[in-house]
């Protein structure tokens, strides 16, 4: 029998607010309102994965969504995949794109790499592009040392700054995996805002450190008034975005095998009560996250066109990307 | 192991040559029943147990023996009476096992095209040597017992070496169903001879869609009618394929039947429609289409 040591019933943590110091405790309704540019009521923030899976993934530490599941060489899921990127992609482009909105897209470095072309479709179609890591596996996670996780964030970055053709400012992990230390060394790289926390419906601020981190998270979850580990300093902070992992291809269509009218009604019932919530002064983000090779299948794509259709019917509707997003709510931050 | 298979460039959707099928037709649609024979004590592949129970597995086994002796042939009389003919992915010791049914398919004018020898094979861990012989047996087999030449092929439960597409071409046949990547044919790149990738779709599958994605019989007669009202659209500007896979352990079930018959007599009643085997729509690509496909792609940068 093992036994538990005496401080486990020790809570130096409890207080009120959070357990770390990441970013502060507020309540949706209790915020100042923002106001979205144009008087709009809700911000329209469509994100659109672009993704590689290797053919030899590890897995490591865990499959990733969408990772490889037969003995190698597992042609079927790779294919299936990469379909995404040759012609799941078009059909997502061309249902945008008959409405005017610029999604904002979540591109592994490798696709970058690999299919220059797509990038240029991309920045032709004026869509932002936001880092999702080298590859889908390439996983963020507890155990991977910072200075490892440091050298994969600049290397993903050195790929895809070429190529978006602007800044990138926006982070998502793949699979919305993180270290102790991924918001600090996404903000120390000269981003501005991540998107793998699924706690809001609006943008909040992350705090964030620089300097020499260790491998631990005693950088930022501590007790108050311990001061930091030496030899770090305040970092420059970063806007938590509400990329969301509910209201998404994979999760409805694949993992909860829903039928593509109830992924239309997802979309159209999640905009229809942000729309009665938000107000000119208190507006709201409507966020979809999209992955081409789930929606971009000939029998799903209408779905993503019909709740696309009633949306933009709307008045007060704002299809922006991320990046504006993140600027319209800064510049009302007090 | 290889990061990228490295079998196809890339070509994006909307940069690619026109695709024209025979008549004006918008898509080329063709169905693969994969008649398969499953051994009750396969020998063991180290990377890949046959069965999920111990053996004998008696409900895995006798699931898809049903096929065989019951759903079969209430499927095969669902696409005679829609006049679709079948292109079987066939498991070619059923040549051997269940010869009845081989010759009702050669009898309607359907194509055969090699899923391995059985479903309890797989090619992984083969040396180059015994993975030439199981695709020599199925050339030799088809040959013998219906006359046909063998042009296709969908690896036995979807097993691979990394040379697996390679042989296939070398040894003649034209085109493969195990590329997932497109919803029109295109060229694989292979070391000699020239081969397809002609779609088939596992969206469309019926053990995909039954047995993973975990849908009813009307819900899958509503995804192959969504699936080809797209691809009947879009093939109004260049040809599309769509390929329904089945099986008839899981489409010959009494209750499922109804639901795909209608999607069949749906989609076949439909003007600009190619009802087509796989072979013809291979080699009418192949014929018309491959060398301007592989000219048009573009290369695949190398990953970081």
């Amino acid at each position: 029998m093992s036994s538990l040591p005496a401080d486990y019933l020790e809570y130096p943590l409890r207080r009120h607010g959070m357990d770390h110091d990441r970013y502060d405790w507020t309540q949706l309704h209790q915020r100042r309102g923002v106001a979205w540019p144009g008087g709009a009521r809700i911000a329209l923030w469509i994100t659109v994965a672009l993704e590689w899976f290797p053919l030899d993934m590890k897995g490591q530490p865990f499959k990733p969504p969408g990772a490889m599941q037969t003995a190698y060489p597992d042609l079927r899921h790779y294919t299936l995949r990469d379909y995404g990127n040759r012609v799941g992609i078009y059909r997502v482009m061309q249902a945008l794109q008959r409405h005017g909105i610029r999604a904002s897209a979540a591109v592994n470095a490798a696709v970058a790499a690999r299919y220059p072309s797509l990038l240029r479709d991309v920045r032709e179609a004026g869509w932002e592009v936001i880092a999702k890591g080298l590859d889908m596996d390439h996983l963020h996670h507890g155990a991977l040392p910072v200075e490892e996780e440091r050298a994969l964030i600049a290397r993903t970055l050195e790929i895809l700054r070429p190529a978006a053709g602007g800044a990138v400012r926006g982070w998502l992990s793949p699979a919305k995996s993180e270290s102790h230390a991924t918001p600090d060394l996404v903000a120390e790289a000269g981003l501005d805002y991540l998107c793998d926390w699924v706690n809001d419906d609006m943008p909040y601020a992350m705090r964030t450190v620089t300097g020499a981190l260790g491998n631990t998270p005693a950088h930022y979850q501590q007790a108050p008034g311990h001061g930091s580990p030496a030899g770090v300093q305040p970092g420059r902070g970063l806007v938590a975005m509400p990329h969301p992992i509910d209201l998404d291809d994979h999760t409805i269509l694949v993992q909860n095998h829903h039928t593509e009218d109830d992924f239309r009604n997802a979309l159209t019932d999640q905009f229809d009560l942000l729309y009665r919530e938000a107000t000119p002064a208190d507006g709201r983000i409507m966020a979809i996250a999209l992955h081409p090779w789930v929606i971009g299948q000939p029998y799903r794509i209408g779905a993503l066109e019909e709740a696309l259709a009633h949306i933009m019917r709307h008045r007060g509707v704002w299809a922006a990307t991320g990046a504006e997003i993140v600027d319209a709510w800064k510049a009302q931050q007090a | 192991m290889k990061r990228d298979p490295g079998f196809y460039d890339h070509l994006p959707w909307p940069r690619r040559p026109v695709i024209r099928w025979p008549g004006g037709a918008r898509v080329a649609f063709w169905v693969a029943p994969n008649i398969e024979f499953y051994e009750l004590n396969p020998p063991r592949n180290p990377s890949r147990a046959p069965w999920a129970r111990p053996a004998p597995d008696v409900l895995n086994y006798s699931y898809r023996d049903y096929g065989n002796r019951a759903g079969f042939w209430r499927m095969f009389e669902s696409m005679q009476r829609c006049g679709m003919r079948g292109s079987v992915s066939l498991n070619v010791a059923m040549c051997q096992h269940h010869p009845e049914i081989i010759r009702e398919c050669a009898a309607a004018g359907w194509e055969f095209y090699s899923h391995g020898t059985y479903n309890t094979r797989y090619l992984m861990n083969m040396t180059e040597a015994q993975e030439r012989a199981v695709i020599q047996d199925s050339i030799d087999t088809i040959r013998d017992h219906t006359g046909q030449r063998l042009d296709g092929w969908l690896a036995p439960a979807l097993t691979y070496t990394e040379r697996t597409l390679d042989l296939v071409a070398e040894m003649g046949l034209s085109y493969v169903c195990d590329l997932f990547h497109d919803d029109q044919p295109g060229p694989v790149k292979v070391r000699q001879g020239t081969l397809a990738s002609i779609p088939y779709s596992l969206e469309m599958n019926d053990t995909i869609v039954y047995n993973v994605n975990l849908v009813s019989p009307r819900r899958y007669g509503d995804i192959l009618k969504r699936q080809f009202d797209r691809l009947y659209a879009e093939g109004e500007h260049s040809g599309t394929v769509m390929c329904i896979p089945l099986h008839p352990y899981l489409i010959g079930l009494p209750y499922r039947l109804a639901a795909f018959e209608e999607a069949l007599s749906y989609i076949t009643s439909h003007e600009g429609v190619w009802l087509a085997t796989g072979r013809e729509i291979a080699q009418h690509f192949n014929t018309h289409h491959h060398a301007a496909f592989a000219a048009a792609a573009e290369p695949i940068g190398d990953a970081p």
